[in-house]
């Protein structure tokens, strides 16, 4: 095994009591004082996430859009500058690569796609080389991850401690869109993204800069009970507001129309990699469908792949599961048969050998008073 | 830093067994309930169950995951702790006070001999803790 790859703030981590872990070959935090404490600050007040690990990629060039167009599944072609999007990389055969980020910039100079750690070397190959297959298109696809710093604030009071430091108006700035400013005097792009539920911001600023700002704003945030928070409580954080987890709900084995994703892959759009393969799924008929459930019986926690039965007959597995902290009951997402799905029907989930009832319930398992 | 209270016996799995006479109290140390993290689910032996030395005794469930509990010593479970199995959390607050799993009639008291006492198993978790 290769040593895992550091952030700048791995040292940073270690002072502040971080349990490291080796994730997707990076060194990072999976707690701090705890997943249940760190996952409530976060609803409850602000927690900050070091997202060195994740990927980004600066695509340029004349037929940026166009390119564009056809790697991913959303319609960029509907974003204005400082907009962003969810959308996946998909494979020919309809099944994603990755689920990404992606924003058009701010001043309108190209885009910037914001790819998973785990995924961040083969994703950024893969574009490059279906720049490079494509010569019609006039497109640069560079790896910036190695210059880029990002870092999230998300909770309720994210936008207060933020705007502190920051020379933009944070209130401005809508959900999914971002703006360059400067954050504690660091030129930084903002964006109002996240995945925890929670209202929150994405930070991006030059890497060198990363470990100053995390201090600045930790230092700024302290009194309100801003907490450092890690990737165990990022976990339950976005299973609770049911956002997918590559490796997870999605896979090279799930189509995004079986996992509730058709809303970010616009089949009308023109053609995409992976399109064909998803017109006729759609035409075929799509059989299996993402559900939320709710253990009803004792029995353990549900977790990833466990079978899910009904009436002893296996209809599917579970893709999540964990205790949720919010709702203190032990949730899930399974991917099954269709003809079992429902709010309300039963499922039994197999915990060690053993059919534990569980019954749907409506997704997500938990959403912000607005 | 991890609590070890004198007069216990470990295993290296990070069990502990206090034994009084042919009986003995079982459960897990503070380093285990510190590394799981939030306990949110227990399985036990009911009473009556035969438990074997180095077998699985249950299962303790964090949010992050699942792991094995072992069997410190064998016997026969004459009681399990229902306050823990319906508060799991008391691993993490209380690991070898509230938090204790079974009682159980020894049937080799002998079998503390291939365990840790509080001594060894400091020097051992430390070792642990190391890496």
């Amino acid at each position: 095994m290769p040593e895992p790859k550091q952030t700048p703030l791995a040292a940073r981590h270690e002072e502040l009591g971080g349990r490291m872990v080796d994730f997707a070959g990076w060194y990072m935090p999976v707690q701090f004082t705890g997943i249940i404490d760190e996952h409530n600050t976060v609803r409850t007040k602000a927690g900050l996430f070091d997202l060195g690990h994740m990927g980004q990629v600066d695509v340029r060039g004349k037929d940026a859009l166009a390119f564009l167009q056809y790697v991913t599944t959303n319609d960029v072609s509907t974003l204005n500058p400082g907009q962003a999007q969810y959308a996946m990389l998909l494979l020919p055969t309809g099944c994603p690569i990755d689920d990404i980020i992606v924003y058009r910039r701010p001043a309108g100079d190209g885009f910037f796609v914001v790819v998973n750690a785990s995924n961040a070397e083969r994703d950024i190959a893969w574009m490059q080389q279906k720049a490079a297959e494509r010569s019609d298109f006039e497109v640069s696809v560079e790896d910036v991850s190695p210059v880029t710093g990002m870092f999230a604030i998300q909770g309720p009071l994210a936008e207060a401690i933020l705007q502190r430091i920051t020379e933009a108006d944070l209130s401005q700035v809508e959900y999914f869109s971002a703006i360059e400013t400067t954050v504690d005097q660091v030129p930084c792009m903002v964006a109002r993204t996240g995945y925890t539920g929670e209202d929150g911001f994405e930070v991006y600023c030059p890497i060198e800069q990363v470990q100053t700002l995390w201090d600045k704003v930790l230092e700024v945030g302290q009194a309100d009970g801003l907490r450092p928070i890690g990737l165990g409580a990022r976990d339950t954080l976005r299973l609770e507001a049911k956002m997918a987890l590559y490796g997870n709900e999605l896979s090279e084995e799930i189509t995004p129309l079986e996992v509730g994703l058709s809303w970010a892959v616009k089949l009308d759009k023109g053609d995409f990699i992976g399109r064909d393969a998803l017109v006729k799924q759609k035409t075929e008929g799509i059989t299996r469908r993402l559900v939320g459930f709710k253990m009803v019986e004792r029995g353990g926690v549900p977790r990833s792949h466990y079978d899910v039965q009904v009436d002893g007959k296996t209809v599917g597995f579970v893709t999540s599961g964990t205790s949720s902290p919010t709702l203190g009951q032990n949730i899930g997402l399974a991917l099954i048969d269709k003809s079992y799905a429902g709010v309300g029907k039963p499922l039994q989930i197999m915990i060690r050998g053993k059919a534990v009832g569980a019954e749907q319930i409506r997704t997500p398992f938990y959403k912000r008073a607005e | 830093m991890t609590e070890i209270p004198a007069g216990l016996y470990f295993t290296k799995s990070h069990e502990w067994a206090k034994v009084n006479g042919d009986v003995a109290t079982l459960g897990v140390s503070d380093f285990a309930q510190n590394e799981l993290g939030d306990i949110t689910y227990l399985e036990l032996p009911e009473p009556g169950t035969t438990i074997t030395q180095g077998e699985p005794l249950g299962v303790i469930e964090s949010v992050k995951a699942a792991s094995d509990i072992y069997t410190a010593l064998s016997g026969e479970v004459l009681e399990t702790n229902q306050d823990v199995v319906d508060s799991p959390e008391l691993v993490n607050s209380s690991p070898y006070d509230k938090a204790w799993l079974v009682k159980i009639r020894l049937s080799d008291p002998s079998e503390v001999n291939n365990l840790m006492d509080s001594e060894k198993y400091t020097t051992f978790a430390a070792e642990q803790s190391g890496h």
